[in-house]
């Protein structure tokens, strides 16, 4: 038992990145290449001088081992190499240095319904997911009843997928995976989607196969509140590094104290600000409803961007306005502006904190800049670009269970919408 | 327990122990394509028969009729179709395949499965076409009262190398269009003019003497002529020209499986 179900050493993984995708490794360039040094491939000793192409590691060095039955949670900004991981870890991409051994079958959800098609069946989707994950024919009818049930889909179980809600393939999808029988799981953040009841059951069925059938379970998610129920150790990752790894409710507190430092540092050092500065915003950072400071704003939900201002001693600013622009590559999604929300004045004297609330943070999931400005009776008094970062995450904005789609993560502002067909 | 060492650029031991592992996934994709086919079709698998027969009609028609070639006793049409049966295969389990793992992409950048899966099954999905195509033929050579000689016991041995070339083939052209979408282009383009260039409409006998064995460079030459050979008995087999079929097959399955596990471990990066 003490022995590790899984060991990873000095595991890495490096992406070519620059020009390497359109220029240079397209058939054109091989070709030539070959024209020009056609024993070129007979010598792997030299590597091929490349147009600019940079090295990006998405996971460095990690190192790290997990025991049989432990749930394991993996926490970190975006980017931060956690899905990198899971990829290595499940033998979905190559490592380019480091070990990983693993000790028995492994079975990764790192999206959920990967396979379904929509034109088959619930029953036969059934099946063909199964078998994609791995299960063998005899396992997958051994446990069909209990997946239908679990899924609550009985009465559709010969209807295409494509007819499904939203909600009723999620449910399928899940319950094929999680009556999987693999020693290991791997789950990336599959409990984004979904309704909170049934999110509920999900989590709960996890910690069965942790708890009760003794399977080790590694957990990706940005809901700290499920990392924190489920699992006993967590680690965090920082620009594909493992930054910290120990118990839950160190990692995660580490982890939201980090978030709002990194927010707040430096504010008041800032030295290429403008304005008259008798106002000065001192620090920005992201609050849930009730005031506790979040890392990061997940799409859909409520999001406080609070903003701590000092204005200087004995100083009363009278009709002020305090701006927030929400910004990236220089193009601006949103703008909060407390003369625009409210027509009531506002004066600013000593220290305190504007708070403003946006209902269903609005943006797809990326990192965000966001800049600064206040003025008090028509004169600058501070304006700030690049002020901060916002971190956002993929949430179930539009509440029917699924994410935006592929591409459109970090480029787009989420309007609720509905829609009819009109046919004549 | 099993034990599962990843580590950089070292092949897995236990690659072709996941494959079996993994063998019930063949007989699911294949009956998935299978099954998606004719799906929301109105007159479903007659598909798989309406476009064979009306292809041997014009074929039959343009080089039969209009090109007037000789057929000696045998129907023109059972000629084509013999020529047709293996060809369609090939040309359907080639694009098949060709396509098979970028359309899967989903699949796999998110799950692990041996990934040589997807390509094979596209071949047995174009398998079971074949087989459509076969008993197809058994009706048309009742039609023309058309008995075959005892050469038709050999015919499984050319199923066999007709699969192996489809094999090969797809192994290769699947794994190049990950990388270079230009594949997606070259594959109509070989399978419409392979169509011509082998001996689907024609016997092989018309290419001249001094040409046959560059000819046979095609593996899909030595294939046709051993299904007239097997079905039709009236031609003799081209020694040399099969020999050539043989090891270019063979040697493009070799090559296929080594260029396949070599670019594997790239798919989810670059697909």
């Amino acid at each position: 038992m003490s022995d590790p179900i899984i060991l990873v050493e000095n595991l890495s993984k490096c992406y070519k990145i620059g020009r390497q995708a359109t220029q240079g490794d397209g058939l054109r360039h091989v070709l030539e290449r070959a024209v020009r040094a056609p024993f070129a491939w007979m010598r792997p000793g030299q590597p091929e001088k490349h147009g600019k192409t940079e090295d990006f590691w998405a996971v460095r060095d990690v190192s790290m081992e997990i025991k049989q039955g432990e749930m394991m949670g993996v926490i970190g900004r975006n980017g931060a190499g956690k899905s990198t991981l899971l990829k290595l870890l499940s033998r979905i991409t190559e490592p380019t240095s480091g070990k990983i051994r693993l000790r028995g079958r492994v079975a990764s959800l790192l999206e959920v319904g990967t396979g379904f098609h929509p034109e088959l069946t619930g029953r036969e989707n059934i099946f063909l997911n199964g078998a994609i994950l791995g299960m063998s024919r005899v396992e997958i009818k051994r446990k069909f009843d209990e997946i239908t049930a679990f899924a609550e889909i009985d009465k559709f179980l010969d209807t295409p997928v494509k007819r499904y809600s939203s909600g009723m393939y999620v449910r399928l999808a899940f319950a094929v995976a999680a009556h999987l029988e693999p020693e290991i799981l791997i789950v990336d953040e599959v409990l984004a989607v979904g309704d909170a009841e049934f999110q509920k059951k999900c989590l709960g069925k996890m910690e069965d196969v942790s708890s009760k059938e003794g399977r080790t379970v590694i957990l990706v998610s940005h809901q700290m509140t499920a990392i924190q129920n489920l699992c006993t150790r967590c680690i965090l990752m920082d620009r594909g590094q493992l930054m910290m790894e120990g118990k839950t409710d160190d990692v995660v507190n580490a982890y939201m104290y980090k978030g709002a430092e990194l927010a707040m540092s430096g504010l008041s050092d800032r030295s290429d600000r403008s304005g008259e500065g008798q106002v000065r915003i001192t620090s920005i950072d992201l609050r849930d409803p009730s005031g506790s400071i979040i890392a990061e704003a997940i799409a859909g939900c409520d999001v406080v961007v609070s903003l701590a201002f000092s204005v200087k001693p004995g100083v009363v600013l009278n009709d002020c306005i305090v701006c927030v622009e929400v910004a990236k590559d220089l193009k601006t999604y949103f703008a909060l502006s407390s003369a625009l929300a409210d027509t009531k004045k506002l004066q600013l004297s000593n220290d305190g904190r504007i708070d403003f609330m946006i209902r269903s943070w609005p943006l797809s999931g990326g990192t965000y800049h966001v800049n600064i400005y206040v003025e008090s009776d028509l004169v600058t008094q501070d304006f700030l670009n690049d002020a901060s970062v916002i971190e956002v995450i993929d949430g179930d904005f539009y509440g029917s269970g699924k994410l935006v789609h592929t591409g459109w993560q970090g480029t787009s502002v989420l309007v609720k919408h509905s829609w009819d067909l009109v046919q004549s | 327990m099993t034990e599962i060492i990843i580590e950089a650029g070292k092949a897995e031991r236990q690659y072709w122990k996941d494959l079996w592992r993994y063998r019930e996934l063949f007989y699911f994709l294949a009956w998935r394509d299978i099954l998606v086919r004719y799906k929301q079709t109105v007159i479903g698998i007659a598909w798989a028969v309406i476009r064979p027969l009306l292809t041997m009609l014009v074929l039959t028609f343009v080089f039969g009729k209009l090109a007037g070639m000789d057929s000696g006793d045998i129907p023109y049409p059972l000629v084509v179709f013999c020529g047709m049966l293996p060809w369609n295969f090939f040309a359907t389990a080639f694009s098949e395949s060709g396509n098979s793992l970028v359309s899967n992409a989903g699949m796999i950048s998110k799950v692990y499965f041996p990934r040589l899966v997807v390509p094979v099954s596209s071949v047995i999905t174009s398998f079971v076409d074949f087989l459509i195509s076969a008993v197809l033929m058994a009706f048309i050579m009742i039609y023309y009262k058309f008995m075959p000689g005892g050469n038709v016991l050999f015919l499984p041995l050319f199923v066999v190398l007709a699969f192996a070339t489809a094999f090969g083939s797809g192994l290769w052209i699947s794994a190049l269009m990950v990388r270079y979408r230009d594949f997606r282009y070259i594959v109509p383009f070989v399978v419409q003019f392979g169509l011509y260039l082998s001996p689907v409409a024609f016997k092989s006998s018309v290419v001249p003497d001094e040409w046959r064995l560059l000819y046979s460079l095609n593996p899909m030459v030595g294939v046709i002529d051993g299904f007239r050979w097997s079905i039709l008995g009236e031609q003799n087999i081209y020694w040399p020209g099969l020999a050539i079929s043989v090891v270019g097959v063979f040697f493009l399955i070799v090559s296929g499986i080594w260029y396949f596990r070599k670019t594997e471990k790239t798919f989810a990066d670059v697909i």
